[in-house]
C-alpha cells in the first residue's frame, strides 16, 4: 500500500484544465437558459385549453424523464449522422441536454404554474387582460419565484450532467480530463482534480443563482420572504 | 433487423443494469438512512461531516465518481471487476440523495408526534427509531420511488467504466451494426419499461399521501 | 333613461343544479343595486355572469351597450372588461407587485398609457381611497382592509362605467369593514353605477337605490333600502331578522 499520489501532471495542465472548466460553465449556461425557455413553454402546453396538446406535451416529458440521457445522447448524435446530417458532437450534445432538462424544467414549472389561485387569473382577465398577458405578467413571475430553489438544484445537477456528453467526444471538463489521463496515466489524480473542479463549479452555480433571484424578484430582494 | 443473438445480448446488459439498479437501492437504502439520521445528529462534529459528505456527493457528477471507484479501486491493490467499482461509486450517489429526502421527511414530521412521543415512556433513541423515523419514510416515499427512476436511469454510465449493461450492449451493437434507431430506440424502450412503473407508482404514492392529509 | 345594465330572464345551471332561475332586473346610470340573500342563492353567479367570468343557459345580458347570450366570443369580452370592473372577497392582489405596480399593470399594458401618465392616475386613485403613502409597499404588508382598498382602485384605475363588488369586506376583520365600505359609498355618492353583493344590511339600505333579495335562485323581492324595514314575503322577513 504504498501508492505514491503524483499531481506534478497539474502544472503542465492546468491551463487545459481551467479551459474544460469554462467550456463546462459555457455549455451549462447555454442549455440551462435553453432548457428553462423550452421547459416553460411545455408547461404551459401541459396547462393548454386543449387537450391534445397537454396530451402531446405530458407524452414528452413521460419518454424523455423514464429515459437515459446517455441513450438519447447516443441517438441523437448516431442517429442524426446515420441520416447523413453532420451536425457536429457539440451540437448534438447540446440538443440532448436541452431536450433531457426541458422535461425536468416543465415539471417543476407546472406545479409553479399550478399554485397560482383562480381568482389571480379572474383578477386578471377582469382587467382586460389578454390570455398571453395574463401567463406574462400575473402567472410566471410568481410561479417562477415559488419554484425557484427547485429550479436551482435542477440547474446544478444539469451542470454536472453535461460531463456525460464526454462520451460523445465533445469539448467540456471530463473529455479534456480523459484526454489527459490518456497522456499521463494518473488517473484518479486527475479524476479527483475535475471532482473538486465541479464542486467549485457547484458551490459557484449556486451562489449565481442566489444573486440572480435578488436581481429578478425584486419582492424577495425587499422582504426576503418566500411568496 | 437486429438478429436473435443481438437482442439476447441486450436482455443479458438489461439484468445488469437490473442488478446494479438493484444494489443501488439496497446498499443507497443502507446508507442512505445512516446519512439523514446523522445529518440530524445532535452532535454538531457528526451533523457537518455528514453534510459535506452530501455536499461533496451532490456536487460532482456520477460520471467522475465512476471514474475515481474504478482507479481508487484498482490503486488500493484490488483486482476487482468494474461492476464492483459501479456499485460502488452508485451506492454512495444514491445514499447521499436518498439521505437528503429522508432527512426531509424527520423534518416534516409534525411537532406533536415529537411531543406526544415524549409522552409515552420511551428512550430518546427508542422514540426516534420507533416513532419518528417510520412516519419520515412514509412520508418521503413518494420522492424516492422518484428518485429511484433517477438511479435506473444513471445505472447507464457504468458503461463508462466498461460495465456490461444494457447502455455498454448497446453501444457495442451499434458498432457493428450501424443501426442507431433501431438499436438505441429499442433500448430507450426497455429502459421505460423499467423507470415508467416507478414514476407512476411514485405518483400514485403521492396522490394518495396528498388525500390522507386533506 | 335607458338602463346601462339590463338582464333578461337569465338562467344558468351547473350540472343538475340550477343557480340561477329566469333572473330579470335593469340597472340604471348611477345607480347602486345591492343583491342580498342566503348563501348560495346564487349571488356571487348572477354578479360572474354579469362580466362574463360564467357563461350563461339562457335569456340574456346586456351590459354598457355589450350583448352576452348563451355564447361568448373573447374579443366582446375583454371590449366587456374595459367597461365593467370587479372586485373580489378575497382582494386578489397580484403578491409579487407592489400596490403601484398592481394598479398601474392593466392601463399600461391593455390602455397602452404612457408610464408617467399611469402612474400620476394610480396615485390619484389610491389618495382616493386613502392609500397614497402605500404606493411602493407590497400586498402582504397591507391589512385587509387596505388590501381591498388597493383593489378597488386598481379596479378604479381602468376607469369603468360599471364596477361590481362581491362581498368585498366578507373575509374582513369587523373593525376593518368600516374603511372600505366608506370607499363604497363616496364612489356612489360621485355616481358610479354599483352592483354589490353584500352581508352588510344597514350599509345596503343606506346607499343601495335597489336592493334585490334572491332566493333558490329567483329574485324573492326587490325595492328600494325601505323594503328592508317592511319586508313583504316571510323569507326576506327571516332573512333581515337573522342578519340585523
Ligand atoms: N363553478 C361552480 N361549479 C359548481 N357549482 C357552483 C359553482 N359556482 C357556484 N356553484 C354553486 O352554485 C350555488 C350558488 O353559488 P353562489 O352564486 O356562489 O351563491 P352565493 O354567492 O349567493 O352564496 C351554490 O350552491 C354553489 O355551490
Ligand atoms: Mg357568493
Amino acid at each position: 500500500m504504498a501508492y505514491q499520489f503524483d499531481f506534478s501532471f497539474l502544472s503542465e495542465y492546468w491551463p487545459e484544465l481551467l479551459r474544460g472548466l469554462w467550456l463546462t460553465l459555457k455549455m451549462s449556461v447555454l442549455t440551462i437558459v435553453l432548457g428553462f425557455l423550452v421547459g416553460t413553454v411545455l408547461a404551459i402546453g401541459r396547462t393548454a385549453h386543449s387537450a391534445w396538446v397537454r396530451r402531446a406535451c405530458g407524452v414528452y416529458v413521460e419518454v424523455i424523464r423514464n429515459t437515459p440521457l446517455l441513450i438519447q445522447m447516443f441517438l441523437i448524435y448516431f442517429g442524426l449522422a446515420s441520416l447523413g446530417l453532420k451536425l457536429g458532437a457539440n451540437f448534438c450534445a447540446i440538443l440532448s441536454i436541452v431536450i433531457n432538462i426541458s422535461a425536468y424544467t416543465c415539471e417543476i414549472m407546472r406545479a409553479g404554474i399550478e399554485s397560482i389561485r383562480k381568482g389571480q387569473l379572474e383578477a386578471a382577465q377582469c382587467l382586460g387582460l389578454s390570455r398571453l398577458q395574463t401567463l406574462a405578467a400575473v402567472v410566471l413571475p410568481p410561479a417562477t419565484e415559488r419554484v425557484y430553489p427547485a429550479l436551482t438544484s435542477q440547474f446544478i445537477l444539469i451542470m454536472l450532467t453535461t460531463s456525460v456528453v464526454s462520451q460523445i467526444s465533445a469539448e467540456e471538463l471530463t473529455s479534456i480530463a480523459a484526454r489527459i489521463d490518456s497522456i499521463t496515466f494518473r488517473s484518479f489524480e486527475i479524476y479527483l482534480v475535475v471532482a473538486l473542479l465541479y464542486i467549485l463549479l457547484a458551490v459557484a452555480v449556486r451562489g449565481t443563482f442566489w444573486l440572480i433571484a435578488r436581481l429578478v424578484f425584486p419582492r424577495l430582494r425587499r422582504l426576503g420572504t418566500p411568496l | 433487423m437486429l438478429t436473435t443473438f443481438q437482442i439476447q445480448a441486450l436482455l443479458v446488459g438489461a439484468l445488469w443494469t437490473v442488478g446494479l439498479a438493484l444494489v443501488a437501492f439496497i446498499g443507497g437504502g443502507v446508507i442512505g438512512l445512516l446519512v439523514a439520521v446523522t445529518r440530524v445528529s445532535r452532535h454538531r462534529i457528526v451533523r457537518n461531516l455528514s453534510f459535506l459528505y452530501v455536499q461533496i456527493v451532490q456536487g460532482t457528477p456520477l460520471l467522475i465518481q465512476m471514474m475515481l471507484a474504478y482507479f481508487g479501486l484498482s490503486l488500493l491493490g484490488y483486482d476487482l471487476p468494474p461492476f464492483a467499482a459501479a456499485c460502488l461509486a452508485i451506492v454512495v450517489y444514491a445514499s447521499a440523495y436518498f439521505g437528503e429526502i429522508w432527512r426531509g421527511g424527520i423534518l416534516t414530521v409534525p411537532k406533536t408526534q415529537w411531543e406526544a412521543a415524549e409522552c409515552l415512556a420511551l428512550s430518546d433513541a427508542q422514540r426516534f427509531w420507533l416513532i419518528i423515523v417510520p412516519q419520515a419514510l412514509r412520508l418521503s416515499t413518494p420522492p424516492t420511488v422518484g428518485f429511484m427512476v433517477q438511479v435506473v436511469k444513471n445505472t447507464s454510465l457504468a458503461s463508462v467504466i466498461g460495465v456490461a449493461d444494457l447502455t455498454y450492449t448497446s453501444k457495442l451493437i451499434n458498432n457493428s451494426t450501424f443501426q442507431p434507431f433501431q438499436v438505441f430506440v429499442l433500448v430507450a424502450a426497455l429502459y421505460f419499461v423499467m423507470c415508467f412503473p416507478l414514476a407512476w407508482w411514485s405518483r400514485k404514492l403521492e396522490d394518495r399521501l396528498n388525500v390522507s392529509n386533506h | 333613461m335607458s338602463p346601462i345594465i339590463k338582464l333578461s330572464n337569465v338562467s344558468k345551471s351547473f350540472g343538475a343544479l340550477q343557480v340561477l332561475d329566469g333572473i330579470s332586473f335593469d340597472v340604471h346610470p348611477g345607480s347602486v343595486v345591492a343583491l342580498i340573500g342566503r348563501s348560495g342563492s346564487g349571488k356571487s353567479t348572477a354578479l360572474r355572469c354579469m362580466n362574463g367570468l360564467e357563461t350563461i343557459d339562457s335569456g340574456e345580458i346586456d351590459i354598457c351597450s355589450h350583448r352576452l347570450g348563451t355564447t361568448v366570443e373573447k374579443g366582446l369580452l375583454r371590449a366587456l372588461h374595459l367597461d365593467v370592473g370587479m372586485v373580489f372577497q378575497s382582494y386578489n392582489l397580484f403578491p409579487h407587485l407592489t400596490v403601484g405596480q398592481n394598479i398601474m399593470l392593466a392601463p399600461r399594458w391593455v390602455k397602452k398609457s404612457a408610464k408617467g401618465e399611469a402612474r400620476e392616475r394610480a396615485m390619484e386613485v389610491l389618495s382616493r381611497v386613502g392609500l397614497a403613502e402605500k404606493f411602493d409597499s407590497y400586498p402582504e404588508q397591507l391589512s385587509g382592509g387596505q388590501q381591498q382598498r388597493v383593489a378597488i382602485a386598481r379596479s378604479l384605475a381602468m376607469q369603468p362605467k360599471v364596477m361590481l363588488f362581491d362581498e368585498v369586506t366578507s373575509a374582513l376583520d369587523p373593525e376593518l369593514t368600516g374603511e372600505v365600505l366608506r370607499v363604497m359609498e363616496s364612489l356612489a355618492r360621485e355616481g358610479m353605477t354599483m352592483v354589490l353583493v353584500t352581508h352588510e344590511m344597514a350599509f345596503a339600505r343606506r346607499v343601495a337605490d335597489t336592493v334585490i333579495f334572491m332566493h333558490k335562485g329567483r329574485i324573492h323581492e326587490k325595492g328600494p333600502g325601505a323594503m328592508l324595514e317592511a319586508p313583504s314575503t316571510p323569507e326576506l322577513a327571516q332573512f333581515v331578522g337573522n342578519g340585523l
